[in-house]
């Protein structure tokens, strides 16, 4: 990945910031030391970092033949150095037999269920400088926090469409979407939802467990990419800079009480396949240390934003697919959300074969559900914040329920008790 | 001769109990008429969500639900499920599943068997599914349990009695129906398991995702009547090596008499 590709600068900037901007960009002597802990972020005592990290370090996707991959496929229980040969180019012209494979452990595991649910973005302020993100600080974009009286209209309209799941997600701004702010989301989105999920930026565990009480069972952190180098030269400002702390977060989140954590990279950021594997790895480490604890994955591609759409380029959905299958072989317990930055035939597709989650009626900005579920009541001037990111599916749950359906799949709104 | 078996205090003539998960909702309805199912597990957490996708809504009327409280992770956890299934009018029958292990989904016998302790002593009739082990299913029986549920196999894996001679000792030492629940994948496999003596057998990812789903339940309803049928009447012994000789080796021992003698 060419990050230089990202460095675009907004009209609207100038001064010192354009001027830190630059040096942040140039100079790695002007950044904060990546895998360095800061004062207030606990530090758990883990191995599985190190374990992960140097699982990724040493692999070499070049190295697998097609007898490894064949003997992969030929055993039962999906080994380390089996998902390896799954992940590599040598499993190409295996996607088909990978393919059926997936869908009998899908099968197995999750019948004909897939899970619905839809995201609420309730904030897009941020403090870091992540150059592929759209919401990144630098970004000249319209910047919204919902108030509670915004976010509860916002609930209601989701909840309205039947929808029973929520993840809500702020950007990366600790001062202006405290724990506090994240928690009274929480509370509201109880009364209105079965079951709420997080996707807000890595907390301590006793963050987690108020979060937990407040009301979310589940939380995503993603890693984006598993390379420390690569993420050094991502993440260039912010918390999210650091590495570890960023790593550990579902193990805090567990450790807090919530009932399941999810994992990601961004495909397309770093190499793809080692991102893959170090995912994976993540997720199984985690289950052996935490076997209560519900373990699901997405896998986003990097998509284009109103300002890199140049350097988003990279996993095909080929690619992605081998890379879905070789999750459901390896992991063949852990829920896969596919989201709406994948076209509509490519979730439906995946759906049942290897997806066991989908997100549905998504808007990616801040206060647009309304304008967005009932269309032409605002024309965008009411004061919407901007999108993360360009989606490719834009159903509603009902258009994704009849899909799902028509193949003989059952949509499920809600599997979940909080307990 | 009736042939029946009962829980709390209720008298069951099927054999076969049918689990309600992994399902197209409108298949639910054929399976349990085709499979002639008394028995429908449900998970309270899909029966609790809006009307319309409750699978409630799919379970034939005068079938007896016994709601799980799967999603629970300790005891206590269990506890409140149950008593959720209580409110939501699921009745007092309730199958307590407690797992602690997201990957094989194993049950946890010792938090299953605080759970039945507390659950049967607030008046529910404790179905507790679990690992086969005797220890634990001794235990279960002075908790109050109504029957205990032990898994053949781990569950979805359709490996059938993976745990066959642990299944047969509970059956031999337990007096409640012993139901086999989890892993049992085809027809013939339920078929063993009734064989065995086991009091019904527990079936859900086989028929949910079979190719033709109120087929499968069919074909499972003759396979745990068949099984039940052969194990009332006394299956013939069964030799691991050779045949049994129809003429005694000892015969030339005789019977008192010299001249009594085989040919």
């Amino acid at each position: 990945m060419d990050e230089t590709l990202f460095f675009t600068d907004a009209p609207t900037l100038g001064g010192p910031a354009l001027e830190h901007k630059h040096r942040l960009e140039r100079d790695p002597s002007a950044r904060s030391d990546c895998m360095a802990y800061l004062p207030d972020m606990e530090r758990i005592d883990s191995p599985v970092r190190d374990q992960v990290l140097a699982q990724a370090a040493s692999y070499d996707c070049a190295r697998y033949t097609a007898a490894d991959v064949a003997a992969a496929l030929a055993r039962e229980r999906c080994t380390v150095e089996d998902l390896k040969a799954l992940l590599s180019p040598a499993a190409e012209p295996f996607l088909e037999q990978m393919a059926r494979r997936a869908r009998r452990e899908t099968q197995r595991h999750f019948g004909n269920t897939v899970y619905l649910f839809t995201p609420l973005y309730l904030a897009n302020y941020c403090e870091n400088y992540c150059v592929y993100c759209g919401f990144h600080r630098y970004n000249g974009i319209r910047r919204k926090k919902l108030t509670a009286a915004e976010m509860e209209r916002e609930m209601e309209v989701i909840a309205s469409s039947g929808m029973e799941e929520i993840l809500l997600l702020t950007g990366e701004s600790r001062s202006m979407s405290s724990v506090e702010y994240i928690g009274q989301a929480c509370a509201l989105a109880r009364r209105y939802f079965r079951n709420v999920g997080l996707e807000i930026y890595p907390a301590n565990t006793e963050e987690y467990r108020y979060l937990h009480e407040c009301g979310a069972d589940y939380v995503t952190v993603f890693q984006e990419t598993y390379d420390p180098a690569g993420y050094e030269k991502l993440h260039l400002q912010g918390r999210k800079r650091v590495f570890p702390y960023r790593f550990d977060a579902q193990e805090r989140a567990l450790r807090g009480g919530m009932r399941g954590v999810a994992f990601s990279a961004l495909l397309g950021l770093g190499d793809f396949r080692t991102d893959a594997l170090a995912t994976a790895l993540h997720v199984q480490m985690l289950q052996r240390k935490y076997p209560h604890g519900e373990m699901s994955l997405s896998c986003p591609r990097l998509r284009p934003t109103r300002h890199n759409a140049p350097a988003a380029q990279g996993v095909s959905e080929r690619e992605l697919l081998q890379v879905l299958c070789a999750y459901r072989i390896f992991l063949p317990y852990a829920g896969i959300t596919v989201s709406s930055r994948e076209r509509a035939a490519f979730r439906d597709g995946a759906a049942g074969l290897v997806a066991t989650k989908l997100s549905a009626g998504v808007s990616t900005g801040v206060g647009d559900h309304e304008e967005k579920y009932h269309a032409g009541s605002c024309d965008g001037a009411c004061g919407a914040g901007d999108e993360q990111f360009e989606i490719s599916d834009g159903r509603s749950l009902r258009e994704i329920y009849d899909a799902l359906t028509a193949k003989g799949l059952q949509p499920v709104l809600n599997d979940a008790l909080y307990v | 001769m009736k042939d029946t078996f009962t829980l709390g205090g209720r008298e069951f003539s099927s054999r076969f109990i049918l689990g309600s998960g992994k399902y197209s909702m409108d298949l639910i309805r054929a399976a349990v008429e085709s499979g002639g199912a008394e028995i429908v597990t449900l998970a309270v957490r899909r029966a609790n969500t809006r009307p319309g996708e409750s699978i409630l809504d799919h379970i034939p009327a005068g079938v007896t639900l016994l709601p799980n409280t799967s999603g629970a992770r300790n005891g206590e956890e269990a506890v409140r499920i149950a008593r959720l299934a209580r409110e939501l009018g699921c009745g007092d029958l309730i199958k307590v599943e407690v797992i602690h292990d997201s990957k094989y989904l194993l049950p946890d016998n010792y938090e299953t068997v605080r759970a039945t302790e507390q659950l049967a002593r607030e008046g529910f009739t404790v179905l507790p599914y679990m690992h086969p082990d005797l220890n634990a299913a001794r235990d279960l029986v002075s908790a109050g349990a109504a029957a205990v549920m032990p898994l053949g196999a781990p569950i979805g894996s359709n490996r059938g009695l993976a745990a066959r001679e642990f299944l047969q000792i509970l059956i031999d030492e337990i007096d409640l129906p012993v139901i086999v629940d989890a892993g049992i994948g085809r027809p013939s496999q339920a078929c063993e398991a009734m064989e065995l003596g086991a009091a019904a057998v527990m079936v859900n990812t086989a028929v949910a995702t079979a190719g033709d789903v109120p087929a499968m339940a069919a074909a499972f309803r003759l396979a745990v009547e068949g099984g039940r049928r052969a194990y009332l009447a006394g299956p013939g012994r069964v030799l691991d090596k050779g045949a049994a000789a129809s003429d005694p080796l000892t015969g030339f021992l005789g019977g008192g008499g010299e001249e009594h003698v085989h040919g």
